[in-house]
């Protein structure tokens, strides 16, 4: 058949598919407004497929093969969309696949956790017993806005007070500072992992050096009293940002029977969804810090409370969510 | 030999489809547009929720959080592949196999941006482009996605309206295709270049005729038009 003919006889159902794509590009409002196009769009999709696999083989004109293939483009984006919607997608996820993920990975998960969490502990007993290396962490005035945030003199009742829109400043803050230094401890993790190493390890120095100064204050229940309530979101947030970015570095080093590419395609598959993870842990642990955790007149013992029992759960979701389901492949 | 740099995708229904991957100049322009644009946004916010006292100031740095690491994820989510910056240079992203990019490799290529970004202005990233074939910065290489061109057609270039002509001789497949590629862009050359174009065949194929024109009508012939339509018949 030669190329003209070929036109003519196809031109109907290249036209249809067009009128399909241009339909199914529209928002699902607008869709409803108008009829659907006639024919349907699967299989004009693949008579087309067909069509430009002819024009290629016959060595058709380049312009039709150009024209076709946009077609076929066009098309194949359209077909191969994800579908299921997102909200179901999301909780599957939050609830089963990635408690599982993260005990699947438990080697990253374990290294992350031992450099933020041991140089953090390390620091909070070195400055019990060497009060004066703060000041090798932190410079003087750092040291003395830390105390003057903390000391029970200047505070009348427990804790920091602040008014309503102060505690929404702060919820701002906590979100872009705390999200901010997640992402960047993963996303360094390509630098060979020395990234991600720095951010742990510096981020676990200062809270260390901070809280045992506080402690050796005897700041004790204004300093543990605001920071328990969203401490257990916010380290297992970062722990867990320092493991993603771990996989990464593990790609690079440690690629095993793949190729580094190859490698890292697949471990940034994995550190994504622990990413996921650490991006919901960094938003609840900015809402309780800046809503809950700043209550001044809140009794102490409820303080406490409440963060032993958001330990728990959040432990219990890593420990326990997802165990009676096989892990998949998650395609999120 | 490729000389190109057209990339093609194997898809399920058996066919090749080739994408054009972008190279650096038009990603950098989208990149600094999208740059402008959120640096405007930006500006606009903290002045306009500024005057709203500590709860406008909290507000301003979870918008100013959204702009700096989700603005290019929503965008390449919702709206087929293309941040406003690479609507206008029309480029868009995808996945290596020609799919749509997903909502988690969009995530992973714009937080790798980070370090792409690193030790100076793109620095790795600009590496990454230039070193491998498909142009991916290192966010890419980990999510498997490629920023290509958008294609759009060339509805002007239809077949000249000229009287068929019977080829001399038999000619190849890719002969014949060079004459049609040459007909379907003629009208995009000045006479001159084509006619020096159309030269070059002139000891074997229009021996003395007008070369452009003689080229024209052979490729009609070959497109399968053996006389000219009753149409083009009133015209001329």
């Amino acid at each position: 058949m030669k190329q003209l003919q070929f036109i003519e006889h196809y031109q109907t159902v290249w036209t249809q598919l067009q009128a399909w794509l241009d339909y199914l590009a529209l928002s699902k409002h607008k869709q409803q407004a108008q009829s659907a196009p006639s024919g349907q769009f699967a299989e004009l999709y693949r008579q087309t497929c067909h069509h430009l696999a002819l024009a290629q083989a016959r060595h058709y004109s380049p312009q039709l093969l150009e024209r076709l293939n946009h077609l076929v483009v066009a098309g194949h984006q359209q077909f191969y969309r994800e579908r299921e919607p997102i909200w179901t997608q999301a909780w599957n996820f939050l609830a089963l696949q990635f408690p599982a993920q993260v005990r699947a990975q438990w080697r990253v998960v374990a290294l992350s956790v031992a450099i933020f969490y041991g140089s953090m502990l390390l620091f909070i007993f070195l400055t019990q017993w060497q009060p004066d290396l703060v000041y090798s962490v932190l410079d003087p005035m750092q040291v003395a806005q830390m105390e003057s945030m903390y000391d029970p003199k200047l505070h009348d009742r427990l804790g920091r007070e602040r008014e309503a829109d102060s505690d929404v400043y702060m919820f701002g803050h906590y979100i872009r500072n705390n999200t901010s230094i997640g992402f960047q401890a993963f996303t360094s993790g390509l630098l060979l992992g020395v990234g991600t190493l720095f951010i742990l390890l510096f981020n676990g120095i200062v809270l260390g050096a901070v809280a045992g100064h506080l402690t050796y204050l005897g700041y004790n229940d204004t300093f543990w009293g605001f920071v328990v309530g969203h401490s257990a979101f916010e380290l297992t947030a970062i722990a867990l940002s320092g493991a993603a970015g771990f996989k990464l570095t593990q790609a690079l080093l440690f690629p095993g029977r793949q190729t580094r590419l190859y490698a890292l395609r697949t471990n940034g598959r994995i550190a994504i969804q622990l990413m996921y993870g650490a991006a919901l842990l960094f938003l609840m642990a900015a809402f309780v810090e800046a809503f809950w955790s700043s209550q001044a007149q809140t009794p102490l013992s409820i303080k406490y409370t409440v963060g032993a029992v958001l330990w728990v759960l959040t432990l219990a979701w890593l420990g326990w969510g997802g165990r009676k389901h096989s892990v998949q492949q998650v395609n999120l | 030999m490729q000389l190109d740099t057209l990339y093609t995708v194997h898809t399920p229904e058996g066919i090749a489809l080739t994408l054009t991957p972008a190279g650096f100049v038009p990603r950098f322009m989208a990149w600094l547009i999208d740059l402008l644009i959120r640096f405007g946004v930006g500006i606009t916010l903290i002045s306009i929720l500024g005057l709203l006292g500590y709860l406008g100031g909290g507000l301003t740095l979870i918008l100013i959080f959204l702009l700096e690491w989700w603005y290019p994820v929503w965008f390449e989510w919702r709206h087929q592949g293309q941040t406003p910056g690479k609507r206008l240079f029309e480029l868009y992203t995808v996945q290596r196999d020609g799919s749509p990019v997903t909502f988690s490799a969009s995530l992973l290529r714009n937080l790798i941006r980070f370090v792409d970004f690193m030790p100076f202005f793109y620095g790795f990233g600009v590496i990454s482009l230039l070193f491998t074939r498909h142009f991916q910065r290192l966010g890419d290489l980990a999510a498997d996605t490629l920023v290509v061109y958008k294609p759009h057609l060339h509805a002007h270039r239809a077949l000249p309206a000229v009287e068929p002509l019977p080829l001399p001789q038999p000619l190849l497949i890719q002969e014949q295709q060079t004459l049609l590629q040459f007909a379907e862009r003629y009208r995009t050359l000045t006479t001159a270049r084509a006619d020096e174009l159309a030269q070059i065949t002139a000891s074997t194929l229009t021996q003395g005729q007008p070369p452009s024109l003689t080229l024209q009508r052979y490729a009609v012939w070959i497109a399968g038009q053996h006389t000219l339509t009753p149409k083009q018949v009133a015209n001329s």
